[in-house]
């Protein structure tokens, strides 16, 4: 008894202490936070006119580890690349930037952590977060603080509920509503079906966004199927009431691992409809051990293709390529193109580092809404106050292993 | 004797409340000289949910001796239920404060309803029997809930398990549980203050039974309960009365994470059954059967990834082996021997100067 005593109250005061210490130093805390991000910075800073006060810090946040953790590494990595490009070219109007990337492992409480500790950093604006939930839970702290908030990728409507929060990617709803009516006007099909997962939210807002665009287009769905996190590796069942309902396409609002199962197995049983997709699926002819020739003739809403052949897109995916090993996902190119689209709105607002974070605020609120900005994953994006980009949807279709526009 | 021995669990009791408020005193006063960094402000409520946790996990698991793996289950259908009632509550007149209490309120009976339901079937099982049926249980609630879609407009609820367009509603209504993307724009009411009054209270009644005429039934239940049967005590009565006090408690704790959050969804993040192996790793850790220790583990395993932040990409690697070192410091038989050792070799050091 007396030895737990003992014990609970060294482990108490050492709580204290350690409490204590963060709070004390906070400075050194940040100091450590990203080496690989300050080793970077030292190396391509120009000169020693960008100090401390000269650099706008930018505090990322994605899931890095656990399931998700592909779509925040890459937008990590890209976003780090696009830092790298604009200080090794002098900056933002002579100003460097600085980027801190923290974990929020796809969890919404996590990533209030991830903001939290971005802010003891001194984060001035925020990107993020990657994925649509904890992007939810971390706008209201940044309406707390008034701070800017770009997602390259958090697509739920409520992404954008404030008028500090910008978006990069389309919508769940527009994306939803422009599949639908993409397969309309093109007769592409008469009868469609749909496998989506109802326990996620990104699958489950661009279906819902999809059934409320389907009216009225001259097909009809005649399978809506449903799975979860839980049940993803054996899609049979869906597959099968799919074939029996005779559907000519099926619609797959979801990732590009889940995609790459319902593929492979409706393959197995001879089943061969035509694929649409959204960004999500957007990588599928990455995935491991996926045999590629069955993607053929998928199509696809995405903004970006990695093997497009436009000079800003090659001149990105071989750098992310010699830096990292892998070929990016469109969320790398989200996470670029977000990069360079804080640079375009400082530099409309002629903003500086030495503002406070709710001046800054402003000024990117009303810089990015007066710039048009051509990027990795469209040309000329325009932002309304509301958040939302204006941009065409690109579709595009897998042919001879490859994605080519249509 | 007898006096003896009651002074010393009130003792013990005592300290277990100093340390909380003490703990409270310290961070007010580092929150109010602006001494504390914005990352712990922010854990402040999160903490005070995993420590309630922690205590009413260990109703079930230390007092009661039954291995439950569904408690996320609880505080999921907690914090829906809040949530939900504090979305429709948003729009009216009603006072927040008023409003959280009664969240608060209903987010109890809600998870402690449940814990009846499922206990009365459940509880007649035992060991590793009870703590699959439980885990089973938790997967249910998640998956039910990922699947709820319920709308309110003018002519009241509306409820599907399809689609968000099953329920015909008018254009002003609005969807409240959107399946998956669950609800979001619950009121942020959680502060610390009323955070540390609820561990305040769960403590109150988790002492308090403990030390009373049911909880020694309830322990007897666990130590023999062939003997307890015996001696005429009630065994599905207790069992069901601990389980369902740790679940309304485990329901608490879902309002006050549903409340600290604007975004609430039911992912195997935040309510699977990874949490609740989660929890029942802050009462191992802690102690089964010892309240100071799970709020003092539940405390330490959520501020060490946090605090483990500057180490990147090794973070959650870090925090395993850590994990794993402090279990084995706190538990393994050889541990245990050293500390005792190393204890009384200090006090024999003590003693000695002291006779010099």
């Amino acid at each position: 008894m007396k030895m737990k005593k003992l014990l609970s109250v060294v482990v108490a005061s050492a709580m204290v202490l350690a409490m204590a210490g963060c709070g004390n130093n906070d400075s050194s805390n940040s100091g450590s936070t990203a080496p690989a991000n300050e080793s970077t910075q030292a190396s391509t800073t120009p000169d020693g006119g960008a100090s401390a006060g000269g650099t706008f810090k930018i505090g990322g946040m994605g899931p890095l580890t656990g399931p998700a953790a592909i779509y925040g590494t890459n937008v990590r990595n890209a976003a780090q690349i696009a830092v790298d490009e604009i200080n090794a070219a002098g900056g933002v109007n002579g100003y460097m930037l600085e980027l801190n990337f923290q974990d929020d492992e796809h969890d919404a409480q996590k990533a209030v952590n991830a903001y939290n500790t971005l802010k003891d950093w001194g984060a001035q604006m925020i990107l993020g977060a990657v994925t649509s939930t904890p992007c939810i839970a971390v706008t209201d702290e940044t309406l707390l603080d008034n701070m800017f908030q770009l997602t390259p990728s958090g697509s739920a409507v409520k992404c954008t509920q404030y008028d500090n929060n910008f978006r990069l990617c389309f919508s769940d709803p527009d994306q939803g509503a422009a599949s639908a009516q993409y397969i309309g006007e093109n007769n592409l099909a008469t009868k469609v079906g749909i496998i989506y997962d109802t326990s996620n939210e990104y699958s489950t807002g661009i279906y819902e966004s999809f059934m409320k665009g389907a009216t009225g287009q001259p097909f009809e769905v005649v399978a809506e199927m449903q799975y979860t996190e839980d049940t993803n590796t054996d899609f049979k069942v869906q597959i099968q009431k799919c074939q029996e309902a005779g559907a000519e396409l099926i619609f797959l609002p979801m990732y590009y691992e889940d995609a790459s199962r319902i593929l492979t197995q409706a393959n197995d049983i001879g089943y061969n409809p035509l694929y649409f997709s959204c960004d999500g699926m957007d990588g599928i002819l990455g995935v491991e051990g996926f045999d590629t020739s069955l993607a053929e003739g998928v199509m696809l809403l995405t903004p970006f293709a990695a093997d497009a052949q436009d000079e800003k897109t090659q001149s990105f995916v071989a750098k992310y390529q010699t830096a990292h090993g892998e070929i990016p996902n469109q969320f790398g190119a989200d996470g670029y193109d977000c990069i360079y689209v804080i640079k375009a709105a400082l530099e409309a607002s002629n903003a500086t580092p030495d503002m406070s974070v709710s001046e800054l605020c402003e000024a990117l609120k009303s810089g990015i809404t007066s710039i048009t900005y051509d990027g990795l994953t469209g040309a000329g994006m325009k932002w309304n106050a509301e958040g939302e980009p204006a941009k065409a949807p690109k579709a595009v279709k897998i042919e001879n292993g490859a994605y080519t526009a249509m | 004797m007898r006096q003896r021995k009651l002074t010393k669990t009130f003792k013990s009791n005592l300290i277990t409340y100093g340390m909380v408020i003490a703990a409270y005193v310290i961070i007010q006063i580092l929150i109010n000289t602006g001494n504390i960094s914005n990352l712990l402000k922010g854990l402040m409520v999160p903490l005070c949910t995993y420590a309630i946790l922690a205590v009413s996990l260990n109703l079930t698991v230390g007092i009661l001796g039954e291995l439950s793996l569904g408690h996320a289950g609880f505080m999921c259908l907690g914090a829906f239920a809040s949530a939900f009632f504090s979305s429709c509550m948003k729009e009216t007149s009603i006072p927040p404060a008023l409003r959280f209490f009664l969240a608060i309120l209903i987010g109890a009976v809600v998870a402690g309803i449940f814990g009846v339901l499922i206990g009365i079937p459940v509880l007649r099982l035992r060991g590793d029997y009870l703590a699959i049926v439980t885990l089973a249980f938790g997967e249910i609630i998640k998956n039910l809930v990922n699947a709820l879609y319920v709308g309110l407009d003018e002519d009241g609820f509306h409820f599907s398990m399809k689609n968000s367009m099953d329920l015909n509603m008018s254009d002003q209504g609005r969807v409240i549980i959107n399946g998956a993307q669950g609800i979001t724009g619950t009121p942020k009411d959680a502060t610390f203050t009323i955070g540390i009054v609820l561990l305040l209270i769960t403590l109150f009644i988790v002492l308090n039974l403990i030390y009373s005429r049911d909880g020694r039934a309830i322990m007897s239940i666990r130590d023999n309960t062939i003997a307890a049967e015996s001696v005429g005590i009630n065994i599905t009565k207790y069992k069901i009365m601990a389980f369902s006090i740790s679940a309304a408690l485990a329901g608490v704790a879902g309002v006050l994470y549903a409340h600290n959050l604007s975004a609430l969804t039911a992912t195997s993040k935040n309510f699977g059954y990874n949490m609740s192996i989660l929890f029942l790793v802050f009462v191992v850790l802690g102690g089964i059967g010892n309240i100071r220790g799970s709020i003092i583990a539940a405390v330490v395993l959520t501020l060490l990834p946090e605090l483990l932040r500057g180490l990147n990409d090794y973070r959650m690697l870090i925090y395993s082996i850590v994990l794993i070192a402090m279990m084995l410091f706190n538990w393994a038989p050889k541990c245990i021997e050293w500390r005792e050792k190393l204890v009384s070799k200090v006090k024999s050091r003590r003693k000695e100067t002291k006779e010099v």
